[in-house]
């Protein structure tokens, strides 16, 4: 059985008086111990899927259908109490930008005790301990005196560590990273994202990166979700998404990367911007953008089909295909 | 890091002391002098007992034949009574330190009162919001409409009625401070409210949701404390604000009898007599309220510029 599956989840946000879609009948599965990744632009639901994952959808956000099995439970329908019992303790939460999402007025050992303290039966000398081997385990140096600490006394890298070393106190199954690295230096970025990896290989952890790094995921994660305006739209393995991606959506996105620009040239971007979540066009939501756009993208959205290694929602996939080969033999 | 390098940890007062807050007190006269003045008059009043010559308490100690004694650089006065006699006979000295020591406690235990109920009404409206929020602020706005003194007048004269006057001076310290507090509450409810809003939003709560914490736990163990600064500086201005409730309820009669008398009811007391020359029942405890309420409100001053995030932090 895997370790989350998500069934045809839609999310929506009430308006004064309609509702937007934000995520669109999205389905995917995680297993255990395994990491995915979730690109997309901003305003794709990327975060928004994390924050349903979690339950944690604040007004006027709210599930409109679809489950969220976590190991067989479904967390869109438990309780606060139930759900409480989950987060943090099978299930963690990384977030973006470490300076603030350590209490300001807390020590370091305080947090991380009350955390322990609020899910175990733990003395609070027992839960210093853990919290010591944890810190050590992010190779955060002298642990002990940093629980005596404040997060302002320390730097952002080292807050961010201290943050991963929070999300694995109670060992969860699952931890999901919110852009993890985007408020740090580049050169920090590559440490915490190879501890990340070094922890969720050693535990066992399952791992949601959300990002819009291609880099990134491609380094970090086994399998990947690109999402747009609110749907995904290809998936599959990392590997082969990444060199030889299906939806032009997917294509763009990497032709966009500098890497695959000669110096002193234009970068290739995508033209056009994603659509509001009020305005997403019918049929296929990329029509607009899209280079390779028939007829019937403009009326029909697109099901999802399994081609090739990955499952892709594109009509054109077919001939986008053989036009590549064409080029290739060419 | 100097904790690191060393390993005795400083203290907590040099902790202070070297703080901000503990070096924009130095630089500041004004601070300086307001908190000596305050806490000189805060510990004399607070140790009447063993500093007052006499007991006003003790009908035994007065004498109407010694009533309307004038201060000592005054002709006529008498050595035993330093600042003079009030028309009873009460040593003036001593009884504006037991006045003063009813005043502060009135008014520290007033703000009490109201700090607990505004701080607990302003964190849940802030942090649940919605109907809640709506509920609880429009309440506050209902009871600010009403001035607290209207309040207080209503409320004392409807209870002095009720229980007959011997009763009610009996307890017209709890009447007193009870409705001082209830009648501002909705200062603290609004500052800590609109904390806590500007608080809910920061990713900290987020994390703390994450973690698995409740809304009680959020609220009082991670909000809260975040919500500190403003709270401080209300509370300095509401004491001072107390004290000044007291003393005018008390000179309209429905303060503290003149048995037991606080500084309002000595002014009132004084007030029949200032045209008759004996100006000095009211005037001297009439000096002390007014130092007292200006050092509490300087020092409310002070500390909302030194928890000013913006002047420092630039």
């Amino acid at each position: 059985m895997s370790l989350l599956s998500v069934r045809d989840l839609s999310v929506k946000f009430a308006m004064r008086d309609n509702t937007v879609t934000a995520l669109n009948q999205i389905s995917f599965d995680l297993a255990k111990g395994e990491r995915l990744g979730i690109v997309g632009e901003s305003g794709a639901g990327k975060s928004i899927t994390g924050f349903a994952l979690m339950n944690l959808l604040s007004r006027p956000g709210f599930v409109d259908s679809g489950k969220i099995l976590f190991q067989g439970d479904d967390i869109a329908q438990m309780s606060d109490a139930q759900m409480r019992r989950i987060r943090g303790n099978q299930m963690a939460m990384i977030f973006q930008d470490p300076m603030v999402t350590l209490n300001p007025v807390l020590t370091i050992g305080q947090q991380m005790v009350e955390t322990l303290m609020a899910h175990r039966k733990l003395s609070k000398s027992e839960a210093e301990q853990i919290a010591i081997v944890k810190l050590r385990e992010v190779y955060i140096p002298s642990p002990a005196e940093r629980l005596n600490q404040y997060p302002h006394e320390l730097s952002g890298g080292m807050r961010q560590r201290i943050i991963i070393a929070i999300a694995l106190l109670l060992d969860p199954q699952l931890i999901i990273a919110d852009e993890p690295t985007t408020a740090l230096d580049v050169t920090i970025q590559a440490d915490i994202m190879e501890l990340l990896l070094e922890l969720c290989e050693t535990n066992k952890v399952g791992l949601i990166l959300i990002t819009h790094d291609l880099g990134v995921v491609s380094q970090m994660t086994e399998r990947t979700l690109v999402m747009y305006a609110g749907r995904i739209i290809e998936a599959g393995r990392t590997r082969e998404i990444i060199n030889d991606p299906q939806h032009p959506y997917t294509q763009g996105l990497i032709n966009a990367l500098p890497q695959q620009t000669a110096p002193g040239q234009r970068l290739k971007q995508i033209p056009g911007n994603m659509p509001s979540l009020t305005a997403i066009p019918n049929g296929c939501p990329f029509s607009p953008r899209c280079e390779y756009v028939q007829d019937h993208c403009r009326t029909e959205a697109p099901k999802t089909v399994q081609y090739t290694h990955v499952e892709v929602a594109c009509h054109e996939v077919h001939r986008l295909h053989s036009d590549k080969a064409e080029e290739m033999n060419r | 890091m100097s904790s690191l390098s060393t390993n005795s940890e400083p203290s907590r007062w040099s902790q202070i002391w070297n703080s901000n807050i503990g070096y924009s007190f130095r630089k500041n006269p004004v601070a300086i002098v307001s908190l000596v003045i305050f806490l000189v008059i805060a510990v004399m009043s607070f140790c009447a007992p063993l500093i007052a010559p006499f007991d006003p308490y003790d009908p035994g100690q007065i004498d109407i034949m010694n009533s309307e004694y004038p201060p000592l650089w005054v002709d006529g006065a008498d050595a035993q009574f330093m600042l003079g006699t009030d028309d009873q006979g009460r040593d003036l000295w001593s009884t504006i330190l037991y006045g003063t020591r009813l005043s502060l406690l009135i008014g520290i235990c007033a703000v009490g009162l109201q700090a607990i109920l505004g701080i607990s009404i302003g964190l849940i409206a802030g942090y649940v919001g919605g109907r809640i929020d709506s509920l609880l602020m429009r309440m506050a706005d209902i009871q600010l409409s009403f001035s607290t003194l209207m309040v207080a007048i209503i409320f004392l004269a409807v209870t002095q009625a009720m229980f007959g006057s011997e009763t009610f001076n009996q307890y017209a310290i709890y009447f007193l401070i009870a409705v001082i507090g209830v009648a501002e509450w909705p200062q603290y409810a609004r500052t800590v409210r609109a904390t806590v809003l500007a608080e809910k939003k920061k990713e900290y709560v987020d994390s703390a949701r994450v973690l698995g914490f409740g809304p009680m736990r959020i609220m009082v163990r991670h909000i809260l404390p975040n919500s500190l600064s403003p709270i401080f500086v209300i509370s300095t201005v509401q004491v001072a604000n107390a004290i000044i409730s007291e003393a005018s309820l008390s000179f309209l009669g429905l303060g503290m009898p003149p048995s037991q008398p606080s500084l309002g009811s000595l002014i009132s007391s004084g007030f029949d007599y200032i045209f008759s020359g004996s100006w000095w029942i009211t005037a001297i405890p009439g000096i002390v309220l007014v130092v007292l309420v200006l050092v509490i409100n300087l020092l409310g001053d002070w500390l909302r510029d030194a928890l000013n995030p913006k002047l420092y932090k630039g």
